[in-house]
């Protein structure tokens, strides 16, 4: 038998039929819905005459376009608020586990997937959402979807997918002082650029992500689609298992002794070939963040804004994204004065985000200039929050704690950053207008985010730690 | 020559105008990168119908904060119209949001024309009838040159053909795609179509899964 790679290994033992000269149909072990992305498939559904086929395997949390204050009030604005009755309207027609808005398990959906033990190593996952490539961080295949395609796993458990192409990318070393695994992704899609996965499927490889803890992996995993690839994936490991072992939904007892024998076979032959393959090191990496409006545009923290002729992109477009921005090329980015503070998301909204996040807060004052919204991932990320004493940091520092969702990362509730403003965000996008009409987006790390949430200004967290 | 599909009066259901050949002016979208953040906004995803996105396609490249259209925006300029998009490198890059291949069909779009496509846009274009054709830089270069020296040039898009032609000039190029989404396109049949025809199949294989 030919030599396989981690992800052939979970690819081909999902698929139900391949078409020639088409794409493979694929089943779907676990498929996560919200409220933005379903009620058109549900709709279709409807419309079509057809019922859910496997209830079970789909979970539905509301996390898009809630309010991080005051959840238990109605919602105020009336198209969220029908999303949601939507939502709950759906998934109860339909006998599908639903953790709406004030559910004490309500989160954003790739927080909660994984804390509560519903993604497992050697799965296929998908969600109408691009950061589904979030949950690989468990050596699981799981990518974002159309509505049309969760309409499709909603009514056959299946899509309709090519294989993608297979990349490694391969970090090894020791990370330096004050970098985070934020760091580590933004680097190396400043390497690859903003589309330089696209059309493959990415295995992150090496000692760095070997000695990266799971919320670690998770945040690197959840960074793939930004260079353009559909998901990426670690093999599961020690780590990933003492993880897993005793949350509510993973299996227990016998069947955790066979799915781990199982789990344990999951990782990429010694003698398999990918399609392309990257090595970096460790120590070549600084705490990152970008300066332009695509999440390749980044570069380590003391350096300066690339000249056009340096970068990828063609010369009309990063002038266009740097006018956007209101920066210039070759300017430093240390010392650029900002108005808001993101912390959260699905790519840094957990435990050692805020743990992190409050290393570097602690003792210190919260800058007068400085918006801050922090957001954890989940109730249970709260909870975490609270019990070990990180909202008493936050708190002494000037800083509040807001209530889970996905928040200012798209700004489709209320959290939207102002126009012309600059927010050093944890989050995953630095497009135009993503975190609000007009609103400049720098992302960085969680204690990148603390250095700025403090001074005021770009700073380099290394200062303080 | 589009032909109506059977089910589109119901815009709900998946299905969409069969595709065969289209010869038709052509917007110029010469900008990298182009997001699905700017082909339909966040806080425009609010609607739980298909209806409606085409107003909000590129809205705030399109329309100033007071909903004035911004003049110097390809959409506002009369001089260019057509149903193809021809945009630069890395088109459709981030959100899988399908809301903005519904916008870019809505408004009257049945082809989008780069010399890269970001993946999930792709696939989201081909399920709701949209067609994405991948062309060399080279020849997008040429028909954005073509379409500068006359706006209303026409390009011709065949897909049993699975050709490129750009009338004025006569230049032509071949593109690829599947064979299976190739006739789905020309006969407007869709994916949850052919899955549901499997079931049997999809069962046997789903129960033996071990989640």
């Amino acid at each position: 038998m030919s030599k396989q790679t981690l992800f052939d290994k979970v690819w081909d033992a999902h698929v139900v039929r391949k078409i020639e000269d088409g794409p493979d149909v694929f089943l779907i072990d676990r498929h996560f819905i919200h409220e933005v992305t379903s009620p058109v498939a549900f709709l279709g559904l409807e419309n079509r005459g057809i019922d859910v086929m496997y209830a079970k395997r789909t979970f539905a949390t509301a996390d898009h376009n809630t309010p991080t204050i005051n959840q238990h009030l109605p919602v105020q604005d009336p198209l969220s608020a029908n999303q949601l009755q939507q939502l709950e309207t759906n998934t109860t027609k339909h006998g599908i586990s639903h953790w709406g808005l004030g559910h004490a398990k309500n989160g954003i959906v790739h927080v909660v997937g994984p804390e509560n033990g519903i993604t497992l190593p050697g799965m296929t996952i998908v969600c109408g959402d691009s950061h589904t490539s979030t949950h690989g961080a468990f050596g699981a295949i799981a990518f974002g979807i159309g509505t049309s395609e969760v309409e499709m796993v909603l009514s056959s458990q299946c899509i309709m997918q090519p294989k993608p192409m297979k990349m490694r990318v391969n970090v090894n070393g020791k990370l330096g002082k004050g970098v985070l695994p934020k760091d580590v992704t933004l680097y190396i899609i400043a390497q690859l650029s903003a589309a330089g996965a696209t059309g493959y499927f990415v295995e992150y490889a090496g000692d760095v992500f070997e000695n990266m803890s799971m919320e670690g992996r998770m945040t690197v995993c959840n960074m793939s689609i930004e260079m353009g690839a559909r998901g990426g994936m670690i093999a599961p490991d020690e780590t990933t298992f003492n993880y897993l072992n005793g949350r509510e939904q993973a299996p227990k007892g016998e069947a955790w002794d066979r799915a781990l024998a199982y789990w344990k076979t999951l990782k990429t032959d010694d003698e398999a070939v990918f399609d392309k393959e990257y090595t970096f090191d460790a120590a070549d990496i600084e705490p990152q963040i970008t300066y332009g409006t695509n999440p390749g545009l980044g570069t380590g923290i003391s350096q300066n804004i690339p000249l056009s002729g340096d970068v990828i992109d063609g010369e009309a477009s990063y002038k266009k994204s740097l006018g956007y921005m209101g920066f210039a090329e070759n300017e430093q980015i240390i010392g650029k004065k900002i108005d808001y503070v993101f912390l959260g998301s699905c790519t840094n909204g957990r435990i050692e985000d805020f743990r992190a996040f409050a290393s570097i807060v602690k003792g210190r004052k919260k800058a007068d200039n400085v918006t801050a919204w922090l957001v954890p991932g989940s109730h249970i990320v709260e909870s975490q929050i609270k019990e070990e004493g990180i909202l008493d940091i936050l708190t002494e520092s000037g800083f509040e704690l807001r209530q889970p969702g996905c928040s200012a990362c798209l700004a489709m509730n209320d959290d939207k950053v102002p126009a012309g403003k600059y927010a050093v965000s944890t989050s995953n996008r630095n497009f135009e207008g993503r975190q609000g009409p007009g609103a400049r987006t720098l992302l960085a790390s969680p204690l990148v985010a603390a250095a700025a949430a403090v001074t005021g200004v770009v700073t380099d967290p290394r200062e303080f730690l | 020559m589009i032909e109506k599909y059977f089910y589109s009066k119901n815009k709900n259901i998946m299905a969409y105008d069969k595709f065969t050949v289209l010869q038709s002016s052509a917007v110029p979208m010469p900008i990298e990168n182009v997001d699905t953040d700017q082909i339909i906004p966040a806080r425009f995803l609010k609607a739980t119908t298909r209806e409606g996105f085409g107003d909000n396609l590129f809205r705030d490249w399109r329309y100033n904060n007071d909903n004035s259209p911004k003049q110097d925006f390809v959409l506002n300029n009369p001089t260019y119209s057509g149903k193809i998009l021809v945009a630069g490198r890395n088109f459709g890059s981030g959100s899988s949001r399908e809301h903005a291949a519904w916008a870019i069909y809505d408004y009257g779009f049945r082809c989008v024309i780069s010399s890269f496509f970001a993946d999930i846009f792709k696939g989201n274009a081909l399920n709701i009838g949209i067609l994405p054709v991948t062309v060399s830089p080279e020849f997008l270069h040429k028909i954005f040159t073509a379409i500068e020296a006359d706006a209303k040039a026409i390009i011709e898009v065949n897909l049993p053909e699975q050709t490129v032609t750009i009338a004025t000039t006569g230049e032509k190029e071949s593109f690829t795609i599947n064979g299976y989404k190739k006739n789905n396109m020309i006969n407007g049949f869709d994916d949850i179509d052919y899955l549901q025809s499997m079931k049997g199949e999809i069962a046997a294989f789903a129960e033996k899964s071990l989640y």
